[in-house]
């Protein structure tokens, strides 16, 4: 086997990234489990058993309903680019999967490819969302036009290889399915590909520091996952269960 | 200080989105606590010489004790769903009150000394120095929200910038830079007993004369039974009920309720508050002194039952916190809900043909209900999600001919705070009372207007206060307002069958 340059830097990035966003996912996660909720504050009307609570996540995670009642028009952009960006996932996972499973292939990847037209489409829509009203504009900040700066330019260079600078797929697939398999071989000398890859592993660190937490974090909202029933079960604050007095 | 002129926002029966206006109410700030409120409910006296290390600090141990509070912290995109969603907001139009620009006043310093990357990148991910200039943008935009929990319906994660402002406030009163009007309410429940600070013989005075109004003016004998010992019910509510106008009203209405229903039932000089203005600076422990009160009361009386009267907050502690801090309720009867809400006891009884009711009496009154915001998004009635909507609008169908309700847009879920709850019913921000009621004035209004309504049923000690001061800024009558049981008790009739 060949080592070259490339290969050991792209590797390393590639791992790096991976572990940076899976430790800090996870790190993340384990902070909001570990802190406790010293009181039921569901925000009601809310579901009265478990079940329901599930549905109510459910119904936020997937269908967005409660940013529906706030704000069709950015249910409208957010639904879409959430689903765009989601299908365009599940596209790439050609290049990670050996064989390629069958529902994978076909009609998927026509599907993500559309996705991938409409995600920079989306993310524009977004942008124009925040700067065109000025109470968004008001508190939108460098953070907020970094996170749709770096998926549009994902989405981008993705297209551009897609459409105009096809890079030689067997090697993108090598690539991929040696860093999965633990692997690593040279990735393509191909610079749209390289950056277009560098973009991903940028969103990766970046992730468990920012605000994407929102995807994870949500399920851990005390107003939307505590179920109303604080007078038929007691609910303890278990860094305060007994009167002192 | 010369005082700024007031102006009242125009009626037009719309609620419009305006444009923002930055610094609008920066100006508008409540007054600062005395050191002995402070010192009594044991925080410093006085803001502390190193404020800025004790607040981080402070900070860093909330965010360990409240999961809200770190996932909050966290996961706001700024997607821009609740910056239209505050009354406080749409009154004033200073952005500070929007409530993503609210939170961010304390998410910025969060992310500056607990964040890694606010370690690091500093300004680039919004992260900034605690100043005080920042600390006193929290105590004036911490003390510009109702804790109302609006913006926590429509947020696609549930941030509830309720738990942002307790948590702000509580920072604040770690580190001696407390409010004047909560502190000192809450310390008169320490030494008193109650928010108003009335002590026993007051409470039995009051009790006493509306026993002989209403003797003189129906000519039945109404008890207001306080201490009884091993009564059905011990009925708690807050003290305003004893003292001010209208709450008074609904006291009466309680009594011939229960006097109808032919139940034993008592009131207790020590449990003499429902309210609990602990849960407006967000501290565990003094939410739960002040709650205690209620549970020597159940000890010492020995009542069977233990009912709730209107009081929005205060359902809000007594349904979803009671269990937790003064739980639990092992020596009431199990047959029935602790706490129980006098509108889901009275609307039983009414169900059961037990009040006898004529609608008539109320015939001079179109009438509209606001439901409270502690009621409608931090509570429940009855064994259903949204009996807290429901129940109070069949009792007051109950009770009168002509209903109507509000803009579907400012009820139920989605009502408007009155604009003077969660501590900030006090002089001083009656400018900003008056800009946060805005939003149901107007719809309010378009129901004047089209349906002719002229009474304002409430369900809330604070929403009464509020109302009654603010309708005639907006140019209304103060009598226009009103308490759900003040509807039945002009409706009940007195000489039927007693007993059920």
């Amino acid at each position: 086997m060949e080592i070259s340059l490339l290969m050991v830097i792209f590797s390393a990035m590639a791992y790096g990234a991976g572990a940076v966003f899976v430790v800090g996912f996870l790190a993340r996660l384990s902070k909001y489990a570990k802190a406790p909720s010293p009181l039921k504050i569901p925000t009601t009307p809310a579901p009265i058993t478990n079940v329901g609570v599930v549905f109510r996540l459910l119904g936020d995670v997937i269908l967005f309903k409660s940013l529906f009642k706030g704000n069709k028009w950015t249910w409208t952009g957010g639904i879409v680019f959430h689903y765009c960006f989601l299908l365009v996932v599940i596209r790439h996972l050609r290049y990670f999967l050996y064989p390629v499973a069958g529902w994978d292939m076909g009609v998927m990847q026509n599907v993500g490819v559309y996705a991938g037209i409409v995600l920079p489409i989306a993310v524009i829509y977004l942008l124009m969302r925040r700067t065109t009203v000025d109470r968004t504009m008001f508190v939108s900040s460098l953070a907020d036009y970094f996170a749709l700066a770096l998926i549009f330019s994902i989405a981008v260079t993705g297209l551009l290889m897609k459409f105009y600078v096809r890079p030689f797929m067997v090697d993108v697939k090598g690539f991929m399915y040696g860093l999965v398999t633990l692997n690593p071989s040279a990735p393509p000398a191909d610079p749209v590909f390289l950056l277009h890859i560098t973009l991903v592993f940028t969103l990766m660190a970046y992730f468990p520091f920012s605000k994407l937490m929102h995807a994870g974090g949500v399920f851990f909202s005390p107003t939307r996952n505590q179920c109303d029933n604080p007078r038929e079960k007691r609910h303890v604050n278990p860094w305060s269960p007994n009167l002192s007095a | 200080m010369a005082k700024a002129k007031i102006v009242v926002p125009e009626l037009t029966g719309k609620i419009e989105i305006p444009g923002i206006k930055e610094g609008a109410t920066s100006g508008l700030k409540s007054h600062i606590a005395k050191e002995k409120d402070m010192v009594a409910l044991g925080f410093p006296g006085e803001l502390v010489p190193d404020w800025k290390e004790k607040a981080v600090e402070r900070m860093a141990d909330l965010l360990k004790k409240y999961r809200s509070l770190q996932v909050f912290m966290d996961i706001c995109v700024k997607c821009g769903a609740c910056t239209d969603k505050c009354q406080f907001y749409l009154g004033s139009r200073d952005p500070r009150n929007m409530p993503v620009a609210r939170a961010e006043l304390l998410r910025k310093v969060y992310r500056r000394y607990l964040t890694l990357g606010g370690k690091v990148f500093g300004p680039l991910v919004d992260a900034e120095e605690l100043t005080k200039e920042t600390l006193d943008e929290w105590y004036t935009y911490f003390h510009q929200c109702s804790e109302c929990r609006r913006c926590s319906v429509f947020c696609p994660y549930g941030i509830d910038t309720a738990e942002i402002t307790m948590a702000g406030r509580e920072i604040l009163d770690s580190i001696g830079y407390g409010q004047k009007y909560v502190t000192e309410i809450i310390h008169k429940v320490y030494t008193v007993g109650n928010n108003l600070g009335m002590p026993g013989p007051a409470i039995q005075s009051t009790l006493d004369f509306l026993k002989e109004d209403i003797k003189e003016t129906s000519g039945a004998d109404v008890e207001f039974p306080m201490d009884v010992q091993g009564a059905d019910i011990l009925f708690v509510t807050p003290s305003a009920d004893f003292f001010a106008s209208p709450h008074v009203e609904s006291l009466m209405g309680y009594a011939k309720v229960f006097k109808q229903a032919g139940i034993s039932w008592t009131l207790s000089s020590h449990a003499s508050e429902a309210g609990n203005f602990g849960m407006f600076i967000g501290n565990f422990d003094v939410k739960r002194k002040v709650a205690n009160r209620i549970r020597e009361g159940i000890l010492d009386l020995k009542p069977k039952r233990l009912i709730h009267g209107e009081c929005g907050h205060a359902w809000r502690i007594a349904y979803s916190f009671w269990n937790t801090l003064i739980g639990p309720f092992d020596t009431l009867d199990p047959k029935y809900p602790a706490p129980q809400h006098i509108c889901e006891f009275t609307l039983d009884l009414i169900k059961r043909g037990a009040l006898k009711l004529d609608k008539t009496a109320n015939d001079e009154f179109t009438v509209t209900f606001h439901d409270s915001c502690n009621v409608a998004r931090g509570s429940r009635m009855g064994d259903r999600p949204g009996g807290q909507f429901e129940i109070p609008r069949e009792i007051i169908k109950a009770t009168c001919n002509k209903y109507v309700d509000m803009n579907p847009d400012t009820i139920r879920e989605k009502t408007f705070c009155c604009g003077g709850g969660g501590g900030i019913l006090t002089d001083e921000l009656i400018d900003i009372r008056i800009k946060g009621a805005m939003p149901r004035m107007q719809a309010y209004k378009a129901v004047k207007d089209s349906n002719g309504v002229n009474f304002l049923a409430l369900i809330c000690a604070i929403c009464k206060a509020q109302f009654t001061k603010i309708l005639p800024y907006y140019g209304y009558d103060m009598e226009e307002v009103g308490g759900v049981h003040q509807l039945v008790g002009r409706a009940i009739v007195l000489k039927g069958k007693e007993g059920i």
